[in-house]
């Protein structure tokens, strides 16, 4: 039987290699790809606790997490198409302009 | 020990059911060219074998021994495994697929589901060969055959929830055993609009005509197969038919009874009772590989817009329309 | 030993494609390498005894949002990352505050366990059917939040017609 530990350090891992990039890289691309992976971080720290707790809430949130997931990447690159027209640029330390 | 007699028997297993899969294959080609020869008012191949019937190995060689060019500037990993990922993808649904009365091999809890995931995985397969070729056509096909898959896939995946809702099961398997039980056998009726809704998505998902935009060689030369030649391109032909009969499967499974004959017809007829469950799934899955064939050499090609409203505005409307009925019915009705 | 060793190897899988993904110069391997983590992801959820969200996962995931990057990557034409001017170029700082963390949450979980209450054990699982657990448990415990779900993808979709449409010309 793996501990439950394991699992949750592997959450972590993954929380913490997303959140690094999402520091360090600056296309907008990344940056929601390195989202996705912190989302993904936490869904199976969730479905983790859920299984060995035996109790079905975790994995109803994780079901919650998917659908916001889809729904943030969904907004965050149609608003990344509306800047590129502007700027032709996925760098976000290119978007320094005020005014559209 | 126990063990390792289990894995040997799924590996054989495995091996008989994509063989005999490779087999159906090679001779859907032969069937297909047949029926749409006898359509057209010609007799379709007769030179190689019997009327005709080596005419697959044929063609397998040829593609073996043709040229496998590489275009100059693709990016040749992801050239290698496009094709590589579609029949994977494809090959991989098989095993869930029943044959026959827990026939399947692998009886998953979420079958139809699980024929939905490797369906979105093979649309990678599509995109990235369209991607990798490095070629104008490649890539219009493959971004229009990524487009139509997916918005299929909606629409399927929403007129099979009807489907779910009378079988209160997502597990082939029981999906047929719940189909027994009704009184004429077969969910199509019932169904009936999410049994239209699904053919159509059928022919899109699997870039039939009259959907085969992404082929549409008078625009796009042969779409996201443009660059491919030899037995890459036999790789890709080898996904399409498989998916097709997925497809077929599917709707044999799901709308037509599978294996099972309706009530009425056994107790009319007993004997037929005897006839192995095989038998009648393949029946079902070959009328529809036939009306495939059929609606290739009687419908033509739609434009791409028209696809992309049927789809959006009619199908997937109608389908969810379909789903809150069979709900309200299913919940007060029955 | 046999669920040790499968877990070492989904674990190190995951966390070395996390490593390949965010690490590509080309936008379309990275993507392709986030597909096959998100693959072991779904296995990973096979172990814990979730078949459906494995499934749903990969459609989800997979099918939809990844799909939407190559999408976005490609039509853009996001071949090669260029070296761009930065605000700010110091990642030292940023790598402590990471490492910071790992620690903080590797810490405060070594010793993580939980009570079992026994609602949902295994065996009841297996004998429902996990679709039809989750879907019991979904449709009369959190009805409402479900149907804000609804709210809550209709919104974004309103949102990224608006914002990807081209504005027309008058």
């Amino acid at each position: 039987m793996i501990p439950l530990s394991w699992y949750l350090m592997l959450g972590a891992g993954l929380f913490v290699i997303g959140m690094f990039t999402f520091l360090v890289r600056r296309n907008i691309i990344m940056m929601l790809i390195s989202l996705e992976l912190m989302l993904n971080a936490v869904n199976i720290m969730l479905i983790a606790t859920s299984h060995y707790m035996q109790d079905m809430r975790g994995q109803i949130l994780a079901f919650f997490v998917m659908a916001g997931a889809a729904a943030g990447v969904a907004i965050g690159l149609a608003i990344l198409i509306a800047a590129f027209r502007n700027r032709e640029s996925a760098n976000m330390d290119e978007f320094d302009l005020l005014k559209g | 020990m126990e063990l390792l007699v289990t894995i040997a028997k799924t590996v054989l297993y495995v091996a008989a059911v994509f063989g005999v899969t490779l087999l159906h294959v090679a001779y859907a080609t032969y069937f297909e060219r047949k029926v749409i020869g006898r359509m057209q008012g010609r007799i379709g191949p007769v030179e190689v074998g019997f009327r005709g019937l080596l005419q697959p190995f044929a063609d397998m060689v040829k593609s073996l021994f043709k040229e496998d060019i590489i275009p100059a500037a693709a990016d040749r990993t992801l050239f290698f495994l496009a094709p590589v990922i579609v029949v994977a993808s494809v090959m991989t649904s098989l095993a869930v697929i029943p044959f026959f009365n827990n026939g399947a091999i692998a009886n998953l809890n979420v079958g139809v589901l699980f024929i939905f995931a490797m369906a979105s995985l093979a649309v990678y397969g599509i995109i990235v060969a369209g991607w990798s070729s490095n070629s104008k056509y490649s890539f219009f096909g493959s971004i229009r055959s990524a487009a139509q898959v997916i918005s299929y896939e909606i629409a399927m995946g929403i007129s099979l929830a009807g489907v779910f809702l009378m079988a209160g099961s997502v597990n082939l398997n029981d999906i047929v055993l719940a189909q027994r039980e009704q009184p004429l056998g077969m969910f199509a009726v019932l169904q009936i609009v999410g049994f239209v809704v699904f053919v159509i998505s059928a022919f899109a998902e699997t870039n039939r005509t009259p959907f085969d935009l992404p082929e549409a060689e008078t625009e796009l030369v042969a779409g996201y197969l443009t660059e491919y030649s030899g037995f890459r391109y036999a790789l890709f032909f080898l996904a399409e038919y498989i998916s097709m009969y997925i497809m077929a499967a599917l709707i044999a499974l799901c709308y037509l009874g599978g294996w099972a004959l309706p009530g009425f017809v056994t107790r009319a007829l007993p004997f037929l009772e005897q006839v192995p469950g095989i038998i009648w799934f393949l029946i079902k899955v070959y009328a529809f590989m036939f009306f495939y064939f059929w609606v290739r050499a009687t419908l033509p090609r739609y434009r791409f817009d028209q696809l992309m409203a049927i789809g959006w505005k009619i199908l997937i409307p109608v389908s969810v329309v379909n789903i809150v009925i069979t709900a309200f019915v299913k919940r007060w009705l029955m | 030993m046999l669920p040790e060793f499968f877990f070492g190897y989904f674990a190190c899988a995951i966390l070395g494609l996390a490593m390949l993904t965010v690490t590509r110069k080309n936008l379309v391997h990275s993507v392709l390498w986030m597909l096959l983590l998100f693959l072991h992801i779904a296995c990973l959820y096979l172990f814990l005894n979730a078949e459906f969200l494995a499934v749903i996962q990969v459609i989800v995931y997979a099918g939809a949002i990844l799909v939407l990057f190559l999408f976005l990557v490609m039509l853009l034409n996001l071949r090669e990352e260029h070296e761009a001017r930065r605000f700010v170029k110091a990642w030292q700082g940023r790598l402590a505050v990471c490492i910071l963390l790992l620690t903080v949450i590797v810490i405060s979980v070594y010793k993580a366990a939980v009570q079992p209450t026994g609602g949902y054990s295994i065996t009841f699982i297996n004998e429902m059917g996990h679709t039809k657990v989750l879907g019991t448990v979904l449709f009369n415990q959190y009805v409402l939040p479900f149907l804000m779900t609804a709210l809550v993808l209709f919104v974004p979709m309103v949102a990224a017609i608006v914002l990807a449409m081209k504005e027309r010309k008058r």
